[in-house]
């Protein structure tokens, strides 16, 4: 909302107060500016006389005046096509500010130019409401201007503009006379009355009928004003509304905006003789067509609300009128429409349509009391300023409540909210300073709130008035005095991220919305995609399913700026659609590739890196001996060769694994755990257990196997044969030999908590393990 | 007799030095030492000697063998400390390294400046005794909004353009929602401390605003607490986040859910409140938005406004962890760029 200075002071003098501080008060207050200061920007103007004007010598189209400008009469080289002796114009003086930058005394082509003359567009007026002639050459002021003096004054330009950031509870600001109270109460002025009286004419032409078809209209007011003279609007009402960002374009138009400016009620003028004597407000049919006076055929719903005569629709209510009726320089006759819409209605059909001052101000809400003011300010502008004869009829259906409000409250309640201790004398004083009433009885007050404050209807409302006019930042901070205890968090998810860290992995943060495209992979599931509605681009359209293509574009962004050593992980929610239910889970993924470390200890990551960080976190937790790796329902995504569903207690919690080569050139490794399948499971306690006191003993044994045997196979065999004296199988050395056959070393420890082992007791153990375990993997010992 | 063994001390000596002189290894020292002390040495075939003495010379010639033999072991054992001391040296030197070679770390984890934050705050309201709650990301219209005062077709939807996944559900686009669940869930309807973190979503991307965002919300409800409390609170809260010296300022303003509403700015942490480019030369910057519960949403979520009195507060997470590391532009916390992931490595013990 732009709040013009100049238009504020008709209702509210504040002309004594600078500009600055009127806008800080207001933010104090609750609505905060964007912006405030002069309409027109430009400094350093003064009106003058060109007193002669003669060809620049070296040019075709430079002309050299000189200017009277009361003090001093300036040298100026000027270009503009109209420039000649006698007129009146505006001079920007040496060290003037302009929107295209500072002026300074020069010379142009051998001439000394102390100066500008200046057309309207070079003293910033948005270019919106500039006329051909503005920009084409200077201004050319009027006889009267006088020389010396500020032109902008003389234009009428010298207004002030607040660019107010509001919040959406105060549709009453969008108004001048809003404004008017709320400033008002600031500096407890008070607000000056609106001029509404004017003469009407006998009206002899049948009643103007409305008929309300819709729960969504409860006010409509129409009136007739005839022999209308369409011309310019007088000079203050279009500098007024240019002030308040709002293009001038006739009388009539000017007179609509203006109202709604002042009252804050949007009106509508239609040409009454194409319109018709009758007046339908419906709901639109499912696809019925209007052309807006934008020229645009619009698509309508049964959501939006239309203005009819018996066969279609004239204007969309609230939001654009039609082409059809719209007001034309030959219209004679109009019929005024103030009217209330439902508030809900109106923005549904505006988000389709188009925005505008109008539909912001019904989605806000109306004041009834203000429908009815509108409609007579209306009135009285056309008669002054169209010439417009004004019917004695009003057509009026009405279902609205016009009633002041009343809340009882008590000083009381309203300490006790904020934690202040005002005086009931001054609660009673802002309340007037508001422009409520209030009656004082024994325990409470009460307070008559006039209708214009549609955003108050409870003691709380009351209770932000008292402080926002109080002064809410007076209120000293005092900590709440509670019962003291224990504050309660997940320590689970936390605790991950930790070990994640410190087992050297950087933590990112990616989006939840993926491209479509991505969402069903790196999963064999089959699963509903959640997609939005309206998203705002192919890149967001989806919510993942899993924080893999996530990891992956986080590779790809950093592989692109040549950082291909990642070592990664996130901890995120994934989503998907069950049974028409909507579920989310917490996921931990990491993505490890390039080196593990650099520089002279250079390590490439491999498969055992990722597996290593999957043990290590799955051990922290406590869940040693519980896990083990399947090589099923590998995505195609994952080589088939190097990846796996991991199994814990039974069930699968993630999928690990290399990159399938066909996916990425690269040796990616990824990894995926199910946190909320893994927290559901049940540790056991940590506790001491018995240290043997007697001495161990450690025995090496190196077998030569097939390639296609594993690890967890002879390890399997080994514990068989081992016996409870085997406490401790490290497999410490592995390497390949030519025939399609390897070597795995294992150092096996046993030991006994009751006695210290000899030979005798270990050896036949140890060689029922070699045996078992050659005979059963069919392999051979190394070393025999 | 006497002068005959002096002589042959001497001789002893001199031969033994000439000897020692050519040694080179502790194997040469040992030939040298067997050649004087070994079993047919020297010095011990001088000692088997002493039977043939005269027994009444014995005492003076025992003594001057016994003299050589300490001589002979003194210099034998002060070449054998030469010779070690050598090798010792030998082996430092031999041994001596590189120090400014780079040392050999493990690899250095680095935890998301988002969660930094959140973690931070997280352990300043458990040590005041708030639960940490969390809440559903894909939300129903009603907890998202219809709780919190906000029915359909609100002007404040407006400014919290959301992303619908069917008419009834949206991903929210404020924790707040966390607020009616965690009230709808109290049975007792008693008293409730608590803040909830997480991820938020609202149509918007630019350097400022990302369609991805994250909030924390906090929710007091108790008897008799006011909006002084509230102010209270959060002074404690800006001054463990941005430093002892932060002030707290109230503005009035609008939200749905609360009434009265605040708008809280805090003193600008970088220039202490002189004005500079961060705080717009204001001096003040704008945190969050705060107020007193609104009786509707007490009402709605099954608590007697005629009891129970409450604050809430909210604010940006990505805008805390901007304004406390430095960062110019949201997007840089979700491209994940490893340059400025590996940043955020170090612990703040201070």
């Amino acid at each position: 909302m732009k709040l013009s200075r100049k238009f504020l002071n008709d209702y509210l003098d504040t002309s004594d107060i600078d500009i600055k501080k009127l806008a800080d008060d207001m933010t104090s207050i609750g609505n905060e500016y964007a912006s405030c200061g002069s309409f027109i920007k430009a400094t350093g103007l003064i009106i003058g006389k060109v007193v002669s004007c003669v060809m620049h010598p070296d040019s075709d189209h430079l002309h050299l005046c000189k200017v009277d400008i009361g003090k001093e009469t300036l040298d100026i080289v000027c270009g503009a096509p109209n420039v000649r002796e006698g007129i009146k114009v505006i001079v920007a003086e040496d060290g003037a500010v302009l929107p295209g930058g500072t002026i300074k005394k020069g010379k142009i082509r051998g001439y000394e130019s102390c100066g500008m003359i200046c057309s309207i567009e070079e003293l910033g007026l948005e270019h919106k409401f500039l006329k051909e002639e503005d920009i084409k050459g200077i201004c050319e002021l009027g006889e009267d201007a006088k020389v010396g003096e500020d032109p902008l004054k003389y234009l009428g330009l010298d207004d002030e503009v607040i660019d107010f950031e509001l919040t959406s509870n105060r549709g009453d600001l969008l108004s001048i006379i809003g404004m008017a109270y709320e400033i008002g109460a600031i500096y407890n002025r008070k607000v000056n009355d609106i001029e509404l009286k004017y003469p009407t004419i006998k009206d002899e032409t049948d009643k103007f009928k409305v008929s309300v078809k819709t729960n969504k209209c409860n006010l409509f007011l129409a009136k007739k004003a005839f022999n209308v003279k369409i011309m310019d609007s007088p000079d203050f009402i279009q500098k007024r509304l240019m002030s308040s960002g709002i293009r001038p374009i006739n009388n009539v138009v000017d007179i609509s905006n203006y109202v709604m400016l002042e009252t804050g009620q949007p009106l509508h003028f239609y040409d009454l003789d194409r319109l018709g004597n009758e007046i339908i407000v419906r709901d639109a049919k499912e696809n019925e067509e209007l052309v807006t006076l934008d020229n645009i055929k619009r698509n309508l719903s049964n959501d939006d609300i239309v203005i009819a005569d018996k066969e279609h629709a004239v204007g969309l209510a609230g939001v654009m009128g039609g082409l059809d009726t719209e007001v034309e320089k030959d219209t004679k006759n109009i019929l005024i429409e103030s009217a209330i819409f439902d508030n809900v209605s109106i923005r549904l059909t505006s988000k389709k349509i188009l925005r505008s001052e109008a539909s912001n101000r019904f989605e806000k809400g109306l004041d009834p009391n203000r429908t009815y003011m509108a409609m007579e300010r209306a009135c009285f502008l056309l008669n002054k300023y169209a010439n417009a004869d004004i019917s004695s009829e009003i057509t009026i259906f009405d279902e609205s409540n016009k009633d002041d409000k009343i809340i009882n409250i008590s000083v009381c309640e309203i300490n006790g909210l904020l934690g202040l201790n005002i005086s009931k004398e001054e609660i009673i004083n802002i309340f007037n300073r508001l422009g409520f009433t209030v009656k004082d009885s024994k325990n409470d007050l009460e307070v008559t709130v006039p209708s214009r404050r549609i955003d108050i209807s409870i003691k709380e409302d009351l209770i932000e008035e008292v402080a926002r006019i109080y002064g809410i930042d007076k209120i000293e901070g005092v900590l709440p005095v509670l019962d003291t205890k224990k504050g309660c968090y997940n320590k689970f998810i936390r605790g991950i991220r930790e070990k994640m860290v410190e087992l050297g992995l950087n933590e990112t943060m990616s989006y939840t919305l993926i491209p479509n495209d991505l969402s069903h992979q790196y999963t064999n599931d089959s699963f509903d995609e959640i997609n939005l509605l309206d998203p705002m681009s192919d890149d967001h359209r989806t919510l993942r399913y899993s924080l893999l293509p996530s990891m992956m574009m986080i590779y790809d962004y950093n592989s692109k700026r040549n950082n291909k050593d990642l070592s990664i992980f996130e901890i995120g929610k994934n989503f998907k659609k069950v049974n028409g239910e909507y579920l989310e889970s917490s996921t931990l993924a990491v993505l490890m590739s390039g080196n593990y470390q650099d520089g002279l200890y250079k390590e490439k990551v491999d498969f055992y890196h990722l597996k290593g960080v999957m043990e290590e976190l799955l051990d922290y937790l406590g869940f040693n001996n519980r896990y083990s790796l399947s090589v099923t329902d590998i995505p195609q995504e994952f080589h088939p060769g190097a990846s796996a569903s991991i199994i814990l207690n039974g069930m699968k919690v993630g999928i690990i694994g290399k990159v399938h080569p066909n996916v990425s050139k690269n040796d990616i490794y990824l990894m995926e755990l199910y946190l909320d399948l893994i927290e559901k499971l049940g540790v056991g306690k940590m506790e001491y257990k018995e240290i043997s006191k007697y001495p161990s003993i450690s025995k090496d044994v190196a077998f030569i196997v097939d390639n296609n045997i594993n690890n967890e196979e002879i390890i399997k065999e080994i514990k068989k044969s081992g016996g409870k004296h085997l406490v401790k199988i490290d497999l410490f050395d592995l390497y390949k030999l030519d025939n399609n056959k390897k070597s795995l070393a294992y150092n096996l420890v046993f030991s006994d908590q009751n006695q210290t082992l000899t030979d005798e007791i270990v050896m036949p153990l140890f060689n029922k393990i070699i045996s078992d375990v050659t005979s059963k993997l069919k392999c051979e010992l190394r070393d025999k | 007799m006497e002068k005959e063994y002096e002589k042959r001390n001497i001789e002893i000596i001199d031969e033994l030095k000439k000897d020692l002189n050519s040694v080179k290894t502790s194997n040469d020292l040992v030939v040298v030492k067997a050649k004087y002390l070994g079993k047919d040495g020297i010095v011990t075939l001088l000692s088997k000697g002493m039977k043939d003495i005269e027994p009444e010379k014995r005492g003076v010639i025992g003594k001057i063998i016994n003299d050589i033999r300490t001589n002979v072991t003194t210099l034998i054992e002060e070449k054998d400390n030469l010779i070690k001391q050598e090798l010792l040296e030998k082996k430092l030197n031999d041994e001596k390294i590189d120090i400014t070679l780079p040392g050999k770390k493990n690899r250095r984890g680095s935890m998301h400046p988002f969660n930094r934050i959140v973690e931070e705050i997280e352990d300043l309201f458990v040590s005041m005794g708030y639960d940490i709650l969390s809440g559903p990301e894909l939300e129903t219209d009603e907890y998202c909004f219809q709780r919190l005062n906000i029915p359909l077709g609100h002007p404040v939807r407006d400014t919290q353009d959301s992303f619908y996944v069917d008419p009834l559900h949206l991903l929210r686009t404020q924790t707040s929602s966390v607020q009616a669940r965690c009230m709808e869930s109290n049975k007792e309807k008693g008293p409730i401390r608590m803040i909830c973190p997480g991820k938020t979503y609202r149509r918007d991307d630019d350097a400022t605003h990302s369609h991805q965002f994250g909030q924390f919300e906090g929710l007091v409800i108790d008897k008799n607490v006011t909006l002084a409390n509230l102010k209270g609170t959060l002074e404690v809260m800006a001054k463990t986040l941005l430093g002892e010296k932060t002030n707290v300022r109230f503005r009035p303003s609008y939200f749905p859910f609360t009434e009265p509403s605040v708008e809280v700015d805090v003193s600008c942490f970088r220039c202490g409140g002189k004005g500079c480019s961060l705080c717009k030369n204001t001096g003040w910057i704008e945190l969050l938005g705060a107020g007193m519960v609104h009786p509707n949403v007490l009402r709605s979520n099954g608590y007697d406004p005629d009891k129970y009195t409450g604050f809430a507060f909210g604010t940006g997470i990505d805008r805390l962890a901007m304004m406390k590391y430095n960062i110019p532009d949201i997007r840089l916390m979700y491209t994940n760029d490893i340059r400025f992931l590996k940043q955020f490595d170090r612990k703040e013990l201070k």
